[in-house]
């Protein structure tokens, strides 16, 4: 029997039926950005920084399952000039300050802003008030930098079974909240060991106290820029920090 | 309105006589800025001088409500020039907050090595690039020549020392922080890195160069005095108290120590104040023409109290330096006071200079030291919700006083920076430079660049008040007494942007 094969920018890409395009990239080595694709959950295509183009249309490669024969683009200018429009619009909607941020180096918004060569913001800073919550003795929460993935959602419904976090509200206003009646975390079950308390790709959960314990420039991205590791250890996929 | 006759106010109508108004105003706005008024009368007498600096308070709104542990690598922004000063009084202050009131010596050790390079490097950028212009060619020379450049063509040795002490202090600051600028190393309750055996031994490949270069600059600040005693004990010269921290047994300290104030003539108003006590010692006054608070001793009061920090306070605060190439420089640098304290502006820079070969001794000191490579890097105890930090920046005593809720976050935080002590006497040195030089004088650039001279030699740009990187370009703005723009000089080019700035 013969193996499905797509093909990823000329590329033949072999693959096992069920699998995403997004899946058959990485089994692969071959890096498509994302942000809210995490390889331990289900998909659930809203970043769309991963859009490709399959047989000539744009969908997102996290959602879309891999067919015999598909041509697909991924590391094109066109594309990769949409993907940095949606990373800019992003780094505009929340605060996010580099420089002094504890997730720097280790955080997945920042890894593809350098993986696609934003050099600038481009639109301008909302600068949106968001107060972080730090009423939970082991875990920060800082929504400034929160990019509405879902992972955290996701981790916590699907696999911690608390149902901590949620997004409410819609379009511009759309913002994580904590399901609690005080809305603060420190009144759910929340615990440091959960799933949820580790999946963020960017700084918003965060372990107190942890800070800058790891120097900059030994962080994961510090290492190797994030495309070269999808090709360096084909099948990890991985989102968010090393555990 | 009110205007006492110390200080008319700005906006108070023209004064009878027909006062002329000049005012030095920076062609940079967006990087915070500093601006000299001159009201002059129709006989072109100086009235009265004013060096008005708008410094940057946001700072400390914004870190209210910020996790203490991102506090020493936010704080850096704080200035374009010394960084690691911040840095490391937000590390010192909030070591007290996690309880580590003791740093293992490694932890300490890093950190002295790290302030160390950023006190020759900011040392070497202030004298070499900043001020050896005006030094070696004269206050009121062409100012097309007047800046590292012009340095670099006439006298290529000295510039070439210059850029390459400031680069060797740079590369200390990379290894022990992580970074060249805005690193992490300093952390509460210690440093998260220490050197390598190898790191220290490359840097110690060129610390004996780096050293004789620093005793060359004390030598070549020495001559300079030698050659024009009357401008450079004159020029500005205005008396004060002095404000320091001091070290263990009285030594020369730019890391720790306890607080230290001597009066104009050298006597010891308080001593050994620990720097939590800091707001027992000096007050804040509040005047209406400037935004930037004056500080005083409460001893004295408001009238008297002020006082200068930085190099010039801190060789004559201390009894000695610990190392003695910069002790012997010192002795001799006191011994021209003639028993007297030394109150000279222009004496800062021979100041500084002893300060920068103590840096470079000092480094190749902890260098040897194989406690720098050692593993225990923190150290932690009992929660405390308050911490004030205390380090002498290249500039002059920084403090740093934060208080820390129960849930981690910062609920106030207050700071007092080098440039606002030296507030008032850089007012002062500006009045009376002012007075002297331009008083009478058809205004010309190289007068105006008195005036930033006499600045210059506390502070090379202002930056630390009002976060700005490094610049002080001046514009110069002749009104009439009717508030009319009767003239305009644009002032002193970018003078960091030949000196690679950070
Ligand atoms: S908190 Fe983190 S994981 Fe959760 S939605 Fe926001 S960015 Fe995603
Ligand atoms: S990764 Fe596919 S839509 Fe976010």
């Amino acid at each position: 029997m013969n193996t499905p094969t797509l093909l990823l920018d000329g590329l033949p890409v072999p693959f096992s039926a069920g699998q995403t395009i997004m899946e058959a990239a990485t089994a692969a080595g071959v890096f498509i950005p994302h942000l809210c694709h995490h390889p331990d959950f289900k998909p659930q295509g809203s970043c769309k920084l991963c859009t490709v183009k399959a047989n000539g249309r744009y969908v997102s490669a996290c959602t879309m399952p891999a067919k015999d024969g598909m041509e697909v683009e991924n590391d094109s200018p066109d594309l990769n000039d949409k993907r940095r429009t949606l990373l800019q619009m992003l780094f505009v909607e929340g605060n996010h300050f580099c420089p002094s941020c504890e997730k720097s180096g280790d955080c997945l918004l920042q890894a593809l802003a350098y993986e696609l060569e934003m050099l600038t913001a481009h639109f301008a800073q909302f600068y949106p008030d968001r107060p972080v919550d730090a009423s939970h003795p082991d875990v920060l929460l800082d929504f400034n930098r929160c990019i509405l993935c879902e992972l955290c959602v996701r981790a916590s419904r699907d696999v911690d079974r608390k149902n901590v976090f949620a997004l409410s509200g819609r379009g511009i206003g759309k913002h994580l909240i904590v399901n609690a009646e005080s809305g603060r975390l420190a009144d759910t079950g929340f615990s440091l060991a959960d799933k949820a308390a580790h999946v963020c790709p960017v700084g918003v959960i965060l372990a107190k106290r942890q800070g800058f314990l790891q120097p900059i420039g030994q962080r994961r991205y510090d290492r190797q820029p994030i495309a070269m590791q999808f090709a360096s250890l084909p099948g990890s996929g991985g989102n968010g920090p090393e555990a | 309105m009110m205007a006492n006759a110390d200080f008319p106010l700005e906006s108070a109508s023209p004064i009878a006589g027909g006062v002329r108004r000049v005012a030095l105003d920076p062609l940079s706005r967006v990087e915070g800025h500093g601006k000299v008024t001159l009201l002059l009368d129709d006989a072109g007498h100086v009235w009265q001088a004013r060096l008005h600096i708008v410094e940057f308070r946001g700072f400390e709104k914004f870190i209210q409500g910020r996790p203490y542990w991102e506090v020493p690598v936010m704080v850096q922004r704080l200035c374009g020039i010394c960084p690691v000063s911040h840095h490391l009084a937000a590390a010192k202050a909030l070591d007290h907050v996690v309880g580590a009131d003791e740093l293992p010596p490694t932890a300490e050790k890093l950190r002295r090595l790290m302030h160390a390079g950023q006190i020759l490097q900011s040392h070497a950028l202030h004298f070499f690039h900043l001020s050896s212009p005006d030094l070696l060619f004269g206050f009121a020379s062409d100012a097309a020549r007047r800046n590292i450049v012009g340095i670099a063509a006439a006298h290529p040795e000295v510039a070439r020392q210059g850029v390459l002490l400031r680069r060797f202090g740079q590369e200390i600051i990379r290894l022990t922080a992580g970074k060249r600028v805005h690193g992490t190393g300093a952390i509460p309750g210690g440093v998260n890195r220490a050197l390598s055996p190898a790191e220290r031994a490359d840097l110690l490949a060129g610390i004996e160069q780096i050293i004789a270069w620093s005793r060359q600059a004390v030598q070549l600040v020495k001559r300079l005095h030698a050659a024009d005693p009357e401008l450079y004990d004159h020029f500005g010269t205005c008396r004060s108290s002095l404000l320091s921290i001091v070290g263990a047994g009285g030594v020369l300290d730019f890391y720790d120590g306890r607080l230290r104030a001597r009066d104009a003539d050298g006597r010891v108003l308080a001593d050994a104040v620990h720097a939590r006590d800091y707001a027992g010692l000096i007050s804040e006054e509040v005047k209406s023409w400037s935004y930037m608070k004056f500080p005083f001793l409460s001893a004295i009061g408001p009238r008297e109290g002020w006082y200068k920090v930085g190099p010039l306070a801190r060789v004559q605060n201390c009894e000695a330096i610990a190392t003695p190439m910069a002790e012997a420089e010192r002795r001799e640098f006191i011994a021209h006071g003639c028993g007297r304290i030394v109150h000279a502006p222009l004496a800062y820079h021979w100041a500084r200079m002893i300060e920068m070969l103590h840096a470079a001794e000092a480094i190749e000191d902890l260098l040897h030291d194989d406690e720098l490579s050692g593993s225990e890097l923190r150290s932690s105890g009992a929660r405390h919700h308050e911490g004030v930090g205390v380090i002498e920046a290249p500039r002059g005593t920084l403090i740093h006083h934060y208080r820390v809720g129960d849930d981690d976050l910062v609920t106030m935080c207050n700071l007092i920076v080098s440039t606002t002590h030296n507030n008032q006497p850089m007012n002062e040195a500006v009045r009376r430079v002012a007075q002297r030089y331009i008083d009478g004088q058809e205004l010309t650039e190289g007068l105006l660049n008195h005036i930033e001279v006499a600045i210059r030699c506390f502070d090379p740009c202002l930056s630390c008040a009002t976060h700005a990187l490094g610049r002080m370009p001046l514009v110069i703005e002749l009104l009439d007494a009717s508030g009319r723009l009767v003239g305009r000089l644009a002032g002193a080019p970018d003078a960091l942007s030949s000196g690679g700035g950070s």
